[in-house]
């Protein structure tokens, strides 16, 4: 078959993370068999599963968030005896004198300085930022303190995503992954729990549904510990139930909304109010264990009954019979099999992969093989790579920072022994990994990751990677594996003529080609 | 690569940046302040995102529904941490005594009770709507904000507007010229990379060129040691970025119009009374409006604020002490612009029969009103530009007068 490079770059860039240097042959591959190139992972569905050693499950994870809370406040509890004799203060002026021990003791999550009494969903969020490895210059800085559990969690869950997505072949699956995640999005700034969960929650219910159906996929999310956590579920309460009586609180309708709005049948797709509301009290009870165990294993997804609304409900014009559980399970089951869904879930598969302005053949081919497929992932992967609009759409969609970060390390061949750098490039660049500032996730638009600040910035951490890794390589060697003879004259001789390798390094990684996808 | 030649005699990237053609940002220098008057007026958006409870913010203490309705986490003028009282009826959060003091020196204003034209519960298309200035969701290609910049004549067009966070708002997206800039400290490329790299793109990508050459501008002038990314909550995040803006727009050159974004609000659970969640980001927002005015100095006499939000949050509390997606809420001025101390409401009542679909507070004005007042008072936009380009088919919502000083 004749080489095609720009085939290979919309196999490798629109549906993979990159072509990888070294002695990969990516390109070459690419060029020869562009759909095989990308449809070989299809065939491998426990590829895409992510296990390695260090990786712990929710409720092993729940333990350890519950043990260090525990420990905190064992801590805390210390140190206001210790505290107590010493200073004579008023009780009311001693809390800050507190929590600054905390802080200091390293039982506090946040880094030398950081206010300890911020609320915990942004004591957690930004500690990436403050780490040694940034992209800073190593200037004199206070030592830093010891990571705890949860903290040391993310960076793991972190180090063997960013591993998996540097190492694997073309990274189809990967980008589906990301996708999936993104869509049925929780944020870890939400709190210490969501952040602890931030990964397993897509190793536990992303990652064994990606190629299999979406109803599996929904079931799965909406059921996970993160997601219940990270959208009020634990805390709703079936206002008629036993515990709403007991304990005079009631519904919270976050969870339900956003199923219908955001993972399911999207705004528009023919819900109401009433509908929202309904689906709260159906799902009332989803709930997870907590620390004491009464429910089942703490931090395991558990139906409690006695939290549960008893009745029928009406939603989207069928009523579901009170069968516990079963009532939530048998409605979810429903709305993925909604036509609404089925348009929606074509709609942002063929906006990230295709065009910010999705050509509606298209969608609607797609729509159809969900519908058909009753929600067939692998089927819809599929259909997707078999469309010409695919291969033949310019590569107008910019590479979201992930994907940049991600995309620059693999044709560096570069491993990441320690997510520090990305994670704080993330952070920069404003798509702080697993941390969303809303349940609707990332754009997916050019809008949102060509705008002239995150241009600079790219630019900048191109500089930086430029700075510290373009001594030893060959930037024409480099340009060969990204894009061999589709890269354009004027990218070759902008790399030619740097005044240095290392600019010829920053100005490749900034080169349209490797921006855009 | 004679452009590479020339590029490296120029030494700073500001100077390069101004004598580029394609830099259209900078294609206009200042030449806003009104000569009748002598005000060179300033305007500043921030966008409240997740939806604002507003009557946890300025708490209707005098209806008698109120109490009952926030339960637990309602304000009262006594106990522990009162509410501020702006007048008999309306209570500030005791999280805003800046505010409050703005207020007191008729420099900021409440308007209640006002909601967009939406009236649905979705925070995206909620957003949307606010951004867009369109009446309906679907519309986000520009907001209105940037098409009220490209109304402005042009002798008088403000220089270019700035967004502030590492992506540019929907309210300030569009055709007319825009700046960002983002608190952080990352070394930077150097000028000569980045030169190079605006070439490649002027000839193979015109779309990044156009954004990387914008991004590069007003990086440097905002850029100083107070910048710095230091440890802190979203409290401390919220001050910085509005003292690294302010100081952008003190500048005699520099943006007369900006807009941010501030997160977080989406108090479903636990939201707090005088104290707790929603405590603390008032906080921060009390503390940015303080930068705000302090960073702008002299130019704090012309500024207004305006603070909005997608929409208002449910009259009575939900089952788990948070309040759930509602319709109407509050929308604040501040700024030495604004004719203030005073909360402009025709308050609708929190009875059952007078709440919107039985839940929410009931919006009685409508927020397009509230910012084509602005709009006008501080840039002189027509009612018909108004009507028609910054606000599409929104003539029924007149524009809110005496808002401006």
């Amino acid at each position: 078959m004749a080489r095609d490079s720009q085939a290979a770059l919309v196999a490798l860039n629109r549906f993979g993370l990159g072509a990888r240097g070294g002695a990969s042959g990516d390109l070459v591959n690419a060029a020869s068999d562009p759909r095989g190139f990308v449809k070989a992972e299809l065939g491998r569905p426990n590829g895409v599963l992510l296990e390695a050693p260090g990786l712990q499950s929710t409720p092993q994870l729940g333990r350890a968030v519950f043990a260090y809370q525990d420990q905190v406040k064992q801590a805390r509890d210390a140190a206001a005896k210790a505290a107590a004799p010493i200073e004579a203060q008023p009780t009311g002026e001693q809390k800050p004198v507190l929590r600054r021990n905390l802080s200091l003791n390293g039982a506090a999550t946040e880094i030398a300085g950081q206010m300890a009494e911020a609320k915990p969903a942004d004591n957690a969020a930004k500690p990436e930022t403050m780490q040694p490895n940034a992209a800073a210059p190593p200037a004199a800085k206070p030592a830093p303190q010891p990571l705890n559990v949860i903290q040391k969690t993310f960076r793991t869950e972190a180090l063997a995503r960013l591993q998996r997505a540097t190492l694997v072949e073309c990274g189809f699956t990967e980008r589906l992954v990301v996708f999936w995640s993104n869509h049925f999005c929780i944020s870890a700034t939400k709190g210490e729990l969501a952040r602890i969960w931030a990964g397993a929650f897509e190793r536990e219910a992303i990652r064994p549904h990606v190629l299999g159906r979406f109803a599996d996929m929904l079931k799965a999310v909406e059921q996970h510990p993160a997601m219940l956590f990270f959208l009020d579920n634990q805390q709703s309460l079936g206002p008629d139930s036993r515990a709403g009586q007991n304990r005079k609180r009631g519904l919270n309708e976050n969870l339900a909304r956003e199923i219908m709005e955001l993972h399911t049948l999207g705004v528009g797709g023919g819900y109401s109010q009433e509908d929202v509301t309904a689906l709260a009290r159906i799902i009332t009870g989803w709930t997870f264990a907590g620390r004491q165990g009464q429910l089942g294993t703490p931090g395991s997804f558990v139906f409690n009954t006695n939290a549960h609304q008893p009745g029928a409900q009406m939603l989207l014009g069928k009523s579901y019979e009170a069968t516990g559980l079963a009532q939530g399970e048998t409605a979810l089951a429903d709305i993925a099999r909604h036509p609404s869904t089925a348009i929606f879930i074509a709609t942002k598969f063929v906006r990230h992969f295709v065009a910010d302005e999705p050509p509606p053949a298209l969608v609607a081919r797609l729509s159809d093989i969900f519908v058909k497929t009753d929600g067939d992932l692998k089927a819809l992967a599929t259909a997707l790579v078999d469309s010409d609009e695919a291969w033949k759409a310019p590569l107008t969609k910019m590479r979201s920072p992930y994907d940049f970060l991600v995309a620059s390390g693999r044709l560096l061949a570069r491993v990441p022994e320690d997510p520090g750098r990305y994670l704080n490039g993330l952070n920069l660049l404003g798509q702080p990994l697993w941390s969303p500032s809303g349940p609707n996730g990332f754009a997916d638009t050019n809008a949102a990751w060509a705008a002239p600040e995150g241009m600079k910035l790219r630019l900048d951490i191109a500089a930086q990677i430029g700075a510290r890794l373009g001594t030893n390589i060959d930037p024409l060697d480099l340009l060969e594996f990204a894009a061999a003879d589709a890269a354009s004259i004027e990218t070759r001789r902008a790399v030619e003529r740097a005044e240095s390798r290392q600019q010829a390094l920053a100005l490749l990684l900034m080169s349209p080609e490797m921006q855009r996808r | 690569m004679i452009d590479c030649v020339e590029n490296r005699l120029i030494t700073s990237r500001r100077s390069l940046l101004l004598g580029g053609a394609s830099f259209a940002a900078w294609a206009y220098l200042p030449k806003f302040a009104r000569a009748a008057d002598g005000r060179d007026p300033r305007l500043i958006v921030v966008i409240l995102r997740g939806a604002l409870d507003g009557l946890s913010t300025v708490a209707p203490i005098g209806d008698p529904d109120y109490a009952g309705l926030h339960g637990a986490i309602a304000l009262a003028a006594d106990g522990a941490h009162p509410a501020i009282m702006l007048d008999s009826f309306f209570a500030l959060h005791p999280a805003m005594p800046e505010f409050a003091r703005m207020y007191r020196d008729k420099h900021a204003a409440v308007i209640h009770a006002v909601a967009t034209p939406y009236r649905d519960r979705s925070h995206f298309d909620g957003q949307d709507v606010l951004e867009s200035g369109y009446a309906g969701p679907g519309r986000v290609q520009s907001g209105w904000l940037n098409r009220a910049l490209e109304a402005l004549p042009r002798g008088e067009r403000v220089s270019s507007a700035l967004a502030v966070g590492p992506t540019t708002p929907l309210v300030l997206r569009g055709n007319a010229p825009t700046v960002g800039w983002a608190p952080v400290a990352l070394p930077q490329a150097d000028d000569d990379t980045a030169m190079r790299l605006v070439d490649l793109y002027r000839h193979r990508d015109p779309a990044l060129a156009m954004a990387l050459s914008q991004g590069l501008q007003l990086d440097k002038a905002a850029s100083g040691d107070d910048m710095k990314p230091k440890p802190g909550n979203a409290v401390a995040q919220m001050r910085q970025v509005a003292r690294g803006a302010a100081k952008l727009m003190a500048a005699d050159d520099g943006p007369r119009i900006a807009a941010l974004a501030f997160d977080g609000w989406d108090t479903h659970a636990n939201e707090g009374g005088p104290v707790g969640r929603l405590a603390f980001l008032l906080g921060g927002l009390d503390g940015a409006l303080a930068e705000f005015e302090s960073g702008l100095g002299e130019r704090w006499r012309d500024t207004v604020v305006v603070v909005a939000t997608e929409f208002g949050r449910t009259a009575r509390i939900n089952g788990t002490d948070g309040t759930d997606h509602g319709t109407g809420t509050i929308a604040l001025l501040a700024g030495g612009a604004v004719k203030g101390g005073r909360v402009i409401s025709d308050w609708p009542g929190l009875k059952l029969a007078n709440l919107y679909e039985g839940r929410d507070l009931k919006p009685t004005a409508d927020l397009r009103s509230v910012i084509k007042g602005v709009l006008q008072g501080q840039f002189g936009l027509s009612d018909r530009v108004l009507a028609e380009t910054v606000f599409p088919d929104s003539a029924g919502a007149r524009p809110m007068q005496g808002l401006v000083a």
